[in-house]
Order: C-alpha cells, then structure tokens, then sequence
C-alpha cells in the first residue's frame, strides 16, 4: 500500500473563523479512511479542500499542502479535470433537473462521452452500484428530482460513480436512506476500494467501525486521534476519543 | 344548560383575542388588495364603454383616414407590434448576456459593484432623457434618421436594465445547490450554464423580457423624437405591405405616439377615435402580458423540481 493523499499542516479560513486547524493526514490506496466528528469539526471542510471545491466559497484561505499521489492540488492547472477524479456526495440529496438516465450520464457527456452504448453501460453500471438500479430500471427517463429523498442520495451516489473516480468521498451519505440499502451499499464499498480510494465523513460511528480501515476523529477543527480501525474502537488512546465513540461526550 | 359541559379544546381569553386580530389584519389587507384592482377595471371598463362605437374588426384592420378623424388603427398598431420585435431582437442577447455575466460570473469587486451601480442609475433615467439621448446617439450621430430602428435602439436602451434585473431574478431562481453538483463532477461554469442553469430559467427570462419591452413600448417620449409619426403615406392594397408596412430606416406610425396626436393635436377629433387608440393600445399590452402570464403559469406546471 502506498499513500493516496496527503495533507500538510493544512488550515483553511473563513473569513476569520478558522474551520481546519493545522490537519495532516495521510490516506492510503485502496483504504476506506472514516473521519468521525461532531458538528462544525471541519469534516466538509476537509474533503471539499482535496477537490478544490472549497475555492468557489468566497472569503476561504487555504494554508499547507494538499496533494494526491504527491502532486500538489494547488499545481494543478485544469482544476475540473482533478473534480473528475475526485467523486464527492454531500448529505443533502441533488437530483439535477434532468431525467434519471441524465443525471448519472451528465458527468461522462460533460467530459466528452458521446457513445450512446458506454453511456447505457456506464448508467447501469452506477445505478446498480448504488443499488438504485431494480428501483428505477423501468423508468430511466422520468425526472431525477422526483424521486424520495433517499433515492436522490443513491441516484448522487450513482453520479458520483460515474466518471470511475479514483478517490470518492462520501459525506454523511446515508442520513436519509433506510438500514437495509445502507447495508448493501456499505458492501458495496467495500467492493469499490479495490478500484478506488474512498473518503468515508459519517455521523454513525458503527458505520465507520464496520467498513473503515483507518478512522480520524476530529473535534473543534483539530484531529483529537487517528489510528488503525479496530485498534482506535478497542482502545482509544484519548479520553475524548472513547467519550465520542461510546456516546458520551457532551 | 343544565350544566357547563367543560371543553378541553375551549380557547383562553388570548387564544380568542389573537384569533380575533388574525381576522381583522386578515381584513385590513384584503381590502387593500380589492382598492388595487379598482383603478384598473374603472380604466379598463370606462375606455371600453367610450370606444364601443368603433371597436370592431374594421376598426383594427383598416388604415387611419385624413387626421386619424375615420378609418381605421392597423398602421400603428403594426408599427407598435415591430417596435416591440425589434427591440427585443437587439436587447435580448445582451441583456441575457450580461444578466448571465453579473449573475453567474461576476467577482465581488469594485468593478461589478460599479457595473451594478449604473444599470441600477439607468433604471431610474427618465423616457424623456433616453429619448434626447436617443436623438444624439442613433439618430444623429449613428446617422440612422429618424426611423424605426433608430427608435427601436432607443427602447432597448432604456429597458436594458430592467431586462438585466429580470434575467438576474430567473437566474438566481435555479438553486444553488444544482451548480455545485455540478461543479463537483468537474462541469465547467459554462457548461453548468449551458445544461442546468439557463434551461431552466431561460422562459423566466423570456418573460420578462417580452413584459418589459411592451411596457416601453407602450410610452410615447422615447419615440416622439426618434422616428413616430403622425401619418404615413402607404399604400396598403396588397397583403404584403398591408403586414410589413415599414422598413428600418422608414418612420413609423405607433400606437402611444398616435393617441397623442388625436387626443391633442387635432382639434374636431371625434371622441370615439382617441377612445378606440387608447383601448388598443391597453388591449395590445393586456394580450401581450397574458401571453406571458400563461407562458409563465404553463411552466410552472412543467417545474421541474
């Protein structure tokens, strides 16, 4: 295993109120990286930094260094052809106004993508990825915003998925979907790392105990502990960390 | 009443009295909204009445006579109706252009704060100003003459702010959070644009437009000096002419600018022909905004989220 990205002192403001406060991490290939936190710890902060996303946010200040497979994000100069890379789902479900077919196509067709044939295959493919695709397979060009909310969060997933990103990272993805879909997904993570590096904020600690090889806590924009999974569960070196993950602080 | 049944669901003397002023404040505003409408039917009805004895399709499809004493409104009615094209062929591109520009692109810096500062100032330019500028600019120093085009310039650049507001409104009625989803799939700005933003906003737009070139168009000052008339001599026989009366450079007979000169200049106007203007004239802008208000109210059927 090699590392996959890096960060390096990295602090980012809004304004005055510094969301990140001096973070360095390092995410391996092919790992599923939990980051667990409270409100406001910075974790939609931290991811929106490796995508640059963070740059369309008025009045940010990014410090330290990001950088994937050891190239700067900062250097690069085509900063949609790095968004490609990077697969982002955020807690709050998009369902573009566009058919579902659409929706999961409008990312390859933005890059370039006209085979009608590698479409099909590419939407299936996503939406049986994000196990939306019995759901939806008989009504592919009925509109995207019209399905539930937690649909939507799949059909973001399968957007997500579609330009084969080689990191992914899921914010908080499975606040609106139900136990049962959030299970199959979870397996099909763990299908997805060997094809991709994958990001994994959650509010549900067990999820991060279940599916995560590495996870960070992060509290009030600072990491409080970072470690192996299963080693951070059983014995966390920080009395924050264990009041965290047994439901106690606060 | 033998016997006080208590109720559990019974109001506290606040619960009743705060009902009671819902009520009145409902009231209050109701009535305001029906003085509203007042003015507007006592026009529209008052107009009616006084024209009802030319109103007729004669009326709408035949040619003034001498002095616009007889005869018909078909002449300036058509010019009206190509002053309203034209002006919304020249508008139209540069006021999305740049409501797309301010809206989308713009940094928050003193330059699009500048930028902001004069299409706000514009609006608030009196017709009478556009129309001296209007003489200066096309007519005189563009050397279009008095004309139809010169007087179309004339009305694109007095809406132009007004149609910037109205395609910044459509525009920033698209959520924001479409444009970061796509944003995030490394979709460029214009290309975001170009398949989720103006797709759904450009009918918003549209309407707007359309509503604010006819209203313009319906005001006389920016084309009395610029290429109105008060009579042309066309020869209207063949179908042809009779539906493109003018060319760009010809002066142009206009609805607003022909009601002032039958309602003041000419002395012995019978009442009906300056009623009949004006009734075309509002009824010419009631088609057009019930046009767009029934564009607008079939696309919110088709609202796609």
């Amino acid at each position: 295993m090699s590392t996959h990205i890096d960060f390096l002192d990295v602090s980012v403001f809004y304004g005055a109120h510094k969301a990140l406060d001096e973070v360095t991490l390092s995410v391996e290939r092919n790992e599923i990286f939990g980051i667990v936190g409270p409100a406001n710890s910075g974790k939609t902060t931290l991811l929106k930094a490796i995508n640059r996303t963070i740059d369309l946010v008025t009045g940010t200040k990014v410090v330290g260094e990001v950088s994937i497979d050891g190239q700067n994000v900062n250097s690069i100069k085509n900063v949609n052809s790095l968004r490609r890379r990077v697969g982002m789902v955020f807690p709050l479900p998009v369902g573009l106004p566009l058919s579902i077919y659409e929706n999961v196509a409008y990312g390859p067709r933005r890059a370039g993508m006209h085979d009608p044939e590698k479409l099909d295959e590419i939407v299936e493919r996503c939406l049986k990825q994000s196990v939306l695709w019995d759901e939806v397979k008989d009504r592919l060009d009925s509109l995207g915003t019209k399905l539930s909310g937690g649909q939507q969060q799949r059909l973001t997933l399968a957007r997500a998925l579609s330009l084969e990103p080689e990191i992914l990272c899921l914010d908080e993805f499975s606040i609106a979907i139900d136990p049962v879909t959030t299970m199959k997904i979870e397996n099909v993570l763990v299908e997805l790392k060997k094809d991709m590096t994958i990001i994994l904020v959650t509010n549900l600690i067990q999820q991060a105990h279940r599916i995560s090889d590495h996870v960070m806590f992060l509290n009030d924009s600072q990491i409080v502990e970072m470690g192996d999974t299963q080693q951070m569960f059983s014995s966390p070196k920080q009395e924050l960390t264990k009041k965290y993950l047994s439901g106690e602080m606060g | 009443m033998s016997e006080a049944v208590h109720n559990p669901f019974a109001g506290s003397d606040f619960e009743t009295k705060k009902l009671r002023k819902e009520n009145r404040v409902k009231g209050f505003m109701l009535l305001a909204s029906l003085v509203l409408i007042v003015p507007i039917l006592v026009i529209i009805g008052y107009l009616i009445y006084k024209a009802s004895p030319v109103l007729s399709w004669d009326y709408i499809w035949g040619d003034p006579g001498p002095l616009g004493k007889s005869g018909g409104i078909w002449l300036p009615l058509i010019g009206t109706f190509y002053l309203v094209v034209v002006s919304l062929i020249l508008v139209a591109p540069i006021g999305i252009l740049a409501g797309v520009y301010l809206n989308e692109y713009a940094p928050n810096n003193w330059f699009t704060r500048a930028i902001n500062m004069a299409v706000t100032s514009l609006a608030g330019v009196p017709s009478i100003v556009h129309a001296l500028f209007g003489v200066g600019c096309f007519v005189l120093t563009f050397k279009m003459g008095e004309s139809l085009i010169a007087a179309a310039c004339t009305i694109a650049v007095m809406t132009i702010p007004v149609i910037v507001t109205a395609t910044r409104e459509a525009l920033a009625s698209v959520p924001q959070s479409f444009r970061d989803a796509c944003w995030n799939m490394g979709a460029t700005k214009w290309q975001t644009i170009r398949t989720i933003v103006l797709p759904n906003s450009i009918s918003g737009i549209l309407t707007g437009i359309i509503l604010e070139i006819s209203r313009a168009a319906g005001e006389t000052a920016p084309i009395l000096f610029t290429g109105a008339t008060a009579a042309v001599a066309i020869n209207t026989s063949d179908l042809g002419t009779k539906l493109m009366p003018y060319d760009l450079d010809d002066r142009f007979m206009a609805l607003s600018y022909h009601l002032h000169v039958v309602a003041e200049k000419i002395s012995g106007m019978p009442e009906e022909m300056k009623y009949g203007t004006a009734a075309v004239l509002i009824g010419l802008i009631l088609v057009v905004n019930s046009f767009s208000i029934s564009l607008r109210l079939y696309l919110r059927t088709r609202k796609k989220w």
